[in-house]
């Protein structure tokens, strides 16, 4: 069994899955019940400003997108931040860590976006003896119409403003939650390192309408008849997130910045894939509320033997990827595949023939007895053949090695890495070379 | 009950009401709606679908399974229907196995294909059951013509010709139209009186006359019809079955399997019908293993079937002999009855071992004796009583192209004609297909 034990901005947790602040961590029953089921840490529901609590709505606060017999492929949600009392939260919030000591406690705060909301909270939380703070600069419904959540994350100055107050008032680490609702998740992230964040978490959700209701034409979930664009995740979101992640990894000007990477963690691969993108650890929310706190079980068994397989330490997997992340500008023009079809896998669907003949390069031909084969003069490896194929390694991409001639093009192979800043149809490269 | 399955010789009531209703219950559960969508899920969708070459009437089964997946199997059952207006029978009668589902490339890829016949089912049904007729009758052509048979040859004839605006009398010997699907078909295989509200919802296109109880040569000639009508339709069936030639054929408790059928069909009160002790079932075809079966089912202790070749060679499917296993029904292969045996009522069969010797079969010389009280002659159906005139090629009316026979204005199709398997969906395929033609020569 590979060591899962974590340490991020110094908190230890046993293990790097962590409940992302959500309603799984809304209050000390949900959060026990996680920590017997092995969770390593939580991130405790955001939590307002002293006072009267937010009120949420009383109908469906739920929307969702089914795959194949029902499989959630992604949950948006309008549901606000905590609607429980400040002080009960805290309390509970105290009693948990007292308990479980071992087990990582964060604690998700939004407040209005001034500095004496931000400072008058901080000493309150700190009391708890909670391990950290994120704040919440991601949600992107309800909260967001009154300056707070996304509508500070979509502002970079905010972001830097908070993060400066935060950091001036406590002494606990401060993580930002990251908005993917922007254009370029490295401004938000820049101004958060600015501001002096010790990290930074996404995705939060992505603001959404995940359907229609065409009887009554009301978006879902629906409320009396209308609907509010809500937040979404589950695995749909993955590659969304793990763009963003790689984005803030590497970029010169935050490489280095932990990262809590979220977004569609379902199983100990997608774990994985964020770690290895650069994330220090993950959080995980959809996939608990689909399938209860049991599945991470399955994450710490997959990654730990991925590790055990693979011969690394979990912090060898941490960022393995992200030198690997490119701009396509550099991506290799030398490297020549082509489609492969492996006859005794295949099972003459002709969804490949179909693809790559209406939509694509016609680089596919079928024989009256369904013999499907690739057309080395007009495929470019596409890879949608790939894609489509119900067949998994039925048909794969296979290099050509240098010296071939690519029928296609005419070209031999070159094994001499070439890309696009170099290439003769790139103005600038002509630019440059005269 | 007075009876047992160990009761000796033939005897109602061997089986308690309520055994004899789950016996007798649908062979293959419908899906329900959310086991449609999830089987409806497993299709590809694949180009130039290998099921719709393998459908003998080309339904567009990837279509219409993406149709129930997103929620429209109304839409789906008018893409069936389009093909194979007794796409409702069909989904529960053919066997798929060899056909449709054969065919599907998740059968290569995983030994479990889509499960087509029941989706097919699905859509059915839902439309029917919601009492739709998705068709609409051209304006009409003023012709007018004879169906003769009200099978699933004949009902797919008169309603493209119908559908085409022309006018259309069926005539069927029997007292009901749907020819097999009525008589001939397993009880369990179309519950609920299935074949008879398939009918009515079939004749709802308009302008079919049916005529009951009229039988080809005896109650109309082909000459009269033609004299009558524009054309003619000649979709009767096999009305013939072909003889034993063994000795002792008989006695009494010898019957053909189609007539075994035919009365359990007919039937309102299962428990009423006599079934024997020991029940041997004559031949290879799917009469024979919708006999055997039922028989067992109606609480025959023993059931046997023999048929003179091997396994592979049984017309029957595999899947049918398995079914038919499952129930408790022994096969015994390579065998012949060379005579029934017993004094007035039969009380057992002698049975000969065969081998192939060239193209024919021979007896070994080695005989057996099997008890029977009952034996069931399912050795093929003939022609009987075909009209003078029309040619006749390996016992069955000549056809050529769509049903077209040698005497100008007549068409056949199903059982009756030439070429083809013997099964519901292909003489659907020939109803159609010769209706369009016919539609073709009058409007020509």
């Amino acid at each position: 069994m590979a060591d899962l034990t974590s340490t991020f901005l110094g908190i230890k947790s046993p293990n790097p899955f962590w409940l992302a602040s959500a309603p799984p961590t809304d209050k000390a029953y949900n959060v026990e019940r996680a920590f017997q089921a092995g969770w390593g840490g939580v991130v405790w529901k955001t939590l307002g400003e002293a006072g009267p609590p937010v009120v949420n709505v009383n109908g469906p606060r739920y929307g969702a997108i089914w795959g194949a017999d029902r499989r959630l492929l992604g949950l948006n949600n309008i549901e606000l931040i905590t609607d429980r009392p400040l002080e009960v939260n805290l309390r509970e919030i105290k009693e948990v860590k007292r308990k479980w000591p071992d087990r990582a406690m964060i604690v998700s705060l939004m407040v209005p976006c001034e500095e004496q909301a931000w400072k008058a909270i901080l000493p309150l939380v700190e009391e708890t003896g909670a391990d950290g703070i994120e704040l919440n600069c991601g949600c992107p419904h309800g909260m967001s119409e009154r300056g707070m959540g996304s509508a500070v994350g979509q502002a970079p100055d905010l972001i830097e403003a908070i993060t400066r107050w935060c950091k001036q008032t406590t002494r606990m680490p401060v993580i930002v939650k990251l908005t993917p609702n922007i254009t370029d998740i490295r401004g938000p992230a820049r101004a958060a390192k600015k501001g002096g964040a010790d990290a930074v978490s996404l995705i939060n959700t992505v603001s959404s309408i995940t359907s229609v209701n065409l009887d009554n034409f009301s978006p879902e979930p629906s409320i009396d008849g209308k609907g509010s664009h809500g937040g979404y995740c589950g695995p749909a979101v993955k590659p969304i997130a793990l763009n963003m992640v790689a984005e803030i990894a590497r970029d010169p000007e935050t490489h280095g910045l932990p990262i809590s990477g979220i977004g569609g963690v379902t199983t100990w691969r997608d774990a994985a894939e964020f770690l290895a993108l650069g994330a220090g650890n993950v959080q995980v929310c959809t996939a608990a509320m689909t399938y209860g706190f049991k599945i991470v079980q399955e994450m710490i068994s997959g990654l730990s033997q991925y590790l055990d397989e693979k011969d690394m330490a979990l912090s060898d997997l941490i960022g393995r990827a992200t030198p690997n992340v490119t701009d396509w500008q550099y991506l290799n023009l030398n490297y020549v595949t082509k489609a492969r079809i492996d006859q005794d896998a295949c099972i003459k669907c002709g969804r490949c023939y179909a693809a790559c003949e209406d939509t694509s390069h016609q680089a596919i031909t079928m024989s009256p007895d369904r013999v499907f084969e690739v057309q080395d003069d007009e495929c470019v490896a596409c890879n949608l053949c790939v894609n489509v194929c119900p067949v998994e390694g039925c048909i794969t991409m296979e290099q050509m090695e240098a010296g071939a001639v690519d029928p296609r093009t005419g070209v031999t192979v070159s094994d001499d890495y070439a890309n696009w800043t170099t290439h003769p149809n790139n103005p600038a490269a002509r630019s440059a070379a005269e | 009950m007075t009876n047992s399955p160990f009761t000796p010789g033939i005897a109602p009531a061997r089986l308690d009401p309520a055994t004899l209703a789950e016996n007798f219950s649908d062979l293959h559960a419908p899906l329900d709606a959310h086991e449609a969508l999830v089987a409806a899920d497993r299709c590809y969708f694949c180009h130039d679908a290998p099921c719709i070459t393998a459908c003998p009437t080309s339904i567009d089964i990837p279509l219409f399974i993406r149709q129930i997946a997103t929620g429209t199997p109304e839409a789906a059952a008018k893409t069936i229907f389009d093909q194979n207006i007794l796409g409702g029978m069909c989904a529960r009668v053919c066997p798929t196995e060899t056909l449709c589902e054969e065919a599907c490339v998740r059968e290569a890829a995983e030994g479990k294909p889509v499960e087509i016949g029941r989706l097919q089912r699905f859509a059915t049904d839902t439309l029917m059951e919601q009492g739709i007729h998705p068709f609409t009758r051209a304006a009409a052509t003023g012709k007018r013509v004879a169906v003769v048979g009200a099978g699933p040859a004949g009902l797919a004839c008169a309603h493209r010709l119908a559908l085409h605006g022309h006018d259309v009398t069926i005539y069927d010997a029997k007292p009901k139209g749907g020819g097999l699907n009525e008589y001939g078909i397993a009880y369990y295989k179309s519950v609920g009186n299935f074949a008879k509200a398939e009918v009515d919802w079939l004749l709802e296109i308009g302008g079919i006359t049916m005529e009951t109880g009229k039988a080809l040569g005896r109650d109309i000639t082909l000459d009269g019809l033609r004299a009558e009508f524009d054309a003619v339709f000649l979709g009767m069936g096999l009305g013939g079955v072909n003889a034993l030639r063994a000795t002792g054929e008989d006695r009494s408790g010898v019957r053909d399997a189609v007539d075994f059928i035919a009365d359990l069909r007919q039937s309102s009160d299962l428990a009423a019908l006599p079934v024997g002790r020991n029940v041997v079932v004559i031949g290879g075809g799917m009469t024979a293993i919708d006999a055997a079966v039922q028989s067992k089912l109606l609480g025959a202790e023993s059931v046997t079937v023999l048929y003179r070749r091997g396994r592979d060679a049984m017309p029957a499917s595999r899947y049918e002999q398995d079914l038919a296993a499952s129930k408790g029904v022994r096969f015994v292969f390579n065998a012949m009855p060379v005579a029934i045996l017993g004094n007035g009522a039969v009380t057992g069969v002698r049975v000969e071992y065969t081998r192939s010797e060239g193209r024919s079969l021979v007896g070994t010389g080695e005989t057996f004796d099997i008890p029977a009280d009952q034996v069931l002659k399912a050795i093929g159906q003939t022609l009987d009583g075909a009209p003078d005139g029309l040619d006749i090629t390996g016992g069955k009316i000549a056809v050529n192209g769509p049903g077209r026979t040698t005497l100008k204005g007549i068409w056949a199709g199903g059982d009756c004609a030439s070429g083809g398997e013997d099964l519901t969906v292909t003489a659907v395929a020939e109803g159609r297909d010769a209706a369009e033609d016919i539609h073709s020569s009058l409007m020509g």
